[in-house]
């Protein structure tokens, strides 16, 4: 008898990752050590220095592949205690994502309270449709990591130059998805509310924006994606807190185990914000 | 209060200011005789910042070394204590040490410091309690790269921040950036540096043959990158045209070197160390073997900060040479390893730093070295070094045309308020500060510093 096609995915899914772990277990087993003799005085003493010995007592040597054990291990510590405060260079994960996630909401509604309106305009009129395009394309594929260090020599502030680059940075596809949305409502919509005599701003509310609804949402939840994008690169140029800052500071360590936990945790974190916006977007769409 | 502190501070015999038992004619002796004895009580971080605040606090209470020997003699050493420790608890003692100076105007500071071994002094003023004891509320941060350091003092975010040395200097002549007078408070440490290799080329020692070498240096306006030209021009090899000069962030030499896009870097401490610990890298040569008494990196702040704040510029300056003067004794070198490596600092292993720090260090190669002045922090920022770097800055091209070199270097470097409040802190000069000019000897050739055109005109590798 066949499993239903969900319980496949999931057993393939699972079994996908099975085969991730053992790769990766295989792939970081530790070297099997040359065989143990006596060391002289200077011998001992070199490899001291070097970590080599477990009588430093530091945990463990940090460079390297972690295994996936040393991992668990990693991620085990860090969620033990998320919200642990050492000082301003010192703060625990839950923290760090907390700051970020802050940043990603001021730059994201600002883009949304400026974007969504504009191509409102935009997407009603061919005319400024067609000025505005150049523009628009020009400033649409520039990169987060370019625009930073123009913020900061301009805003003078590193803070805000963060938050300005997730600005700058979603608020194009939010401004192009609205133009185009309110482009393509169906004419004979419009026919008819003309037909009934709807008032200009009537019309926008009550017709044209659900209509072109679904593209916004659309358009919101590509931003959305980039904002979580550009905060991590604009942490790390910037430092202070956040996510980003974090993998930095452990980066300046060549601690990949902490590396990783937060590229898995900018993951997830990025999943959920979508499975959000795509929440949303269901509750918006409509059938012909 | 059991009478162990370290300082001494209720011995009337002693010179709480220079040596600190007054038994012998120098610091260095004393330190030989007591070596044993404060290295014991140097690795518990705790004590040796209360011993710390509290010589500091008798200091704050007898100015003047003579009265509080007049007074420890005259009442003795048991009633002194307890007299003391009724004023005791230290903010009194810290209130009334600032009332000597003026009201400060600013109290909740943000430094920056970039994570090396290098700002030493202005991360240990913090867990030492020094900023305190000025009554300054110092917030250090962390930051990403020297570009940002520049960017954040420029806009204010940082009231002061650790730089590295040539940089003040370039800032005010707007090479890089907007014109802004920048100054020199305080030079961090001197030598700590070194040439790390990758281990491919542990038979290819002679520089003669790195034609075609990329190498990564920190910043454009860093002594690692003057050091390392000198270097290699030294060697017969033009650093524009034979090699390659890659600005890179420090953890990124690390990086770059284990994946063979580098051939080496002049770096900054605890990396050079930590390519070494990786098993990537080893140590060719230490900056020491270059120029010994390098300068490397600085204590900086704006001229307008000092414009409007002057006695807190003047309590900031305290702590941050009070510190230096700490971190300069080898004894406390372990200890401070120990508080620098958290992740709130350097955010790197003990063991990485503690080698850095104290010069017995595995070179990469099988060898263990002992060079105890791998690293020092001497905070006089003498004129002579700023004249050198603009000889180097002119000699690379990034100032083109005549210089004032002695009229910048006396405006950036703020030697004469470093003389004066090492004297009144008590803390040994050598003679020559006075003048502020002396000799320097880099690679065996002879700096003059009353001849700088000359000595670039000397070199025959240069770009201008």
């Amino acid at each position: 008898m066949q499993a239903p096609p969900r319980i496949q995915a999931a057993l393939l899914s699972l079994l996908l990752f099975g085969v991730l772990l053992g790769i990766w277990q295989l792939a970081t087993r530790p070297v099997a050590d040359t065989a143990a003799r006596p060391l002289s005085a200077a011998e001992a003493e070199y490899a001291e220095l070097m970590g080599q010995t477990a009588a430093t007592g530091e945990a463990e040597k940090s460079n390297g592949f972690p295994t996936p054990w040393q991992f668990a291990a990693t991620v085990a510590g860090q969620l033990a205690d998320p919200f642990y405060d050492r000082g301003p260079n010192d703060k625990g994960i839950g923290i760090q994502l907390a700051h970020s996630l802050g940043r990603v909401a001021v730059g994201y509604l600002l883009a949304l309270a400026v974007a969504v309106p504009l191509g409102f305009v935009v997407g009603m009129s061919p005319l400024l449709q067609r000025a505005l395009d150049p523009f628009i394309q020009v400033l649409k594929p520039i990169s987060p990591l370019a625009w930073m260090p123009i913020a900061l020599y301009t805003i003078r502030d590193s803070t805000i130059s963060g938050v300005f680059v997730i600005f700058i940075c979603s608020a194009w596809p939010m401004l192009l998805n609205t133009a185009f949305g309110v482009a393509t409502v169906r004419r004979e919509w419009l026919n008819v509310a003309r037909t009934l005599e709807l008032g200009r701003l009537r019309t926008a509310f009550t017709v044209i924006l659900p209509a072109a609804a679904p593209t916004i949402l659309t358009g919101m939840r590509i931003s959305m994606g980039i904002a979580w994008l550009v905060i991590v690169a604009a942490e790390m140029l910037v430092g202070g807190t956040g996510i980003g800052y974090f993998v930095w500071n452990e980066w300046n360590n060549l601690k990949l185990s902490n590396v990783l936990f937060a590229v898995l945790l900018i993951g997830l974190v990025g999943m959920a914000l979508d499975l959000l916006l795509a929440g949303l977007q269901r509750r918006v769409s409509y059938g012909d | 209060m059991p009478d162990d502190n370290l300082y001494r501070p209720y011995d009337a015999e002693v010179a709480l200011g220079g040596c600190s038992c007054g038994q012998h004619a120098s610091q260095h002796e004393h330190d030989a005789a007591a070596a044993a004895r404060r290295q014991q009580r140097a690795r518990a971080a705790d004590t040796l910042s209360q011993d710390f605040v509290e010589a500091a606090a008798v200091r704050a209470l007898f100015p003047h070394d003579a009265t509080r020997r007049r007074f420890l003699a005259a009442v003795g050493k048991a009633t002194a204590m307890a007299a003391i420790a009724s004023v005791l608890p230290l903010p009194a003692l810290q209130a009334m040490a600032q009332e000597s100076g003026g009201a400060l105007e600013k109290k909740h500071l943000n430094i920056g410091f970039i994570p090396i071994n290098c700002a030493t002094p202005l991360i240990m003023a913090d867990p030492l309690g020094l900023y305190r004891e000025q009554g300054l509320e110092v917030t250090l941060q962390k930051t990403a790269g020297w570009a940002l350091v520049r960017d954040r003092v420029l806009n204010g975010e940082l009231d002061a921040s650790h730089f590295l040395s040539p940089m003040p200097l370039a800032i005010s002549m707007g090479l890089g950036s907007a014109p802004q007078p920048m100054r020199v408070a305080t030079i961090q440490n001197v030598n700590g540096q070194a040439i790390t290799l990758a281990l491919k080329h542990r038979n290819n020692r002679d520089p003669r043959n790195w034609k075609g070498f990329k190498f990564a240096i920190p910043f454009e306006f860093s002594m690692h990158n003057f050091l390392l030209r000198y270097y290699l021009a030294e060697h017969g090899l033009d650093p524009d045209r034979d090699v390659q000069l890659r600005v890179t962030p420090p953890p990124e030499m690390i990086a770059n070197l284990r994946a063979g896009n580098i051939d080496g870097f002049l770096g900054p401490d605890p990396f050079n160390q930590r390519a070494v610990y990786d098993e990537i890298g080893f140590i060719h040569i230490l900056s020491k073997d270059i120029w010994d008494g390098h300068p490397c990196c600085a204590f900086g702040l704006s001229a307008e900060f000092i414009r409007a704040n002057p006695n807190t510029y003047a309590a900031l300056y305290r702590a941050v040479l009070k510190a230096a003067a700490m971190a300069s004794d080898p004894a406390n070198r372990p200890m401070i390893a120990k508080a620098i490596a958290p992740q709130n600092y350097l955010n790197q292993p003990e063991v990485v730093i503690r080698q850095a720090l104290t010069g017995r260090y595995a070179d990469g190669l099988g060898n263990v070295c002992d060079v105890p002045d791998r690293a020092d922090f001497a905070p006089l920022p003498w004129y002579s070094m700023a004249v050198w770097m603009l000889t180097q800055m002119q000699r690379w091209g990034y100032v083109k045309g005549e210089l004032d070199y002695r009229g910048l270097a006396e405006q950036v470097f703020l030697l004469t308020d470093a003389r004066r409040l090492m004297q009144e802190l008590g803390e040994p000069l050598p003679p020559q500060a006075q003048i502020g000019y002396r000799k320097i000897r880099v690679m065996g050739r002879e700096f003059d510093p009353a001849q700088p055109q000359a000595y670039v005109d000397g070199f025959a590798i240069r770009r201008s």
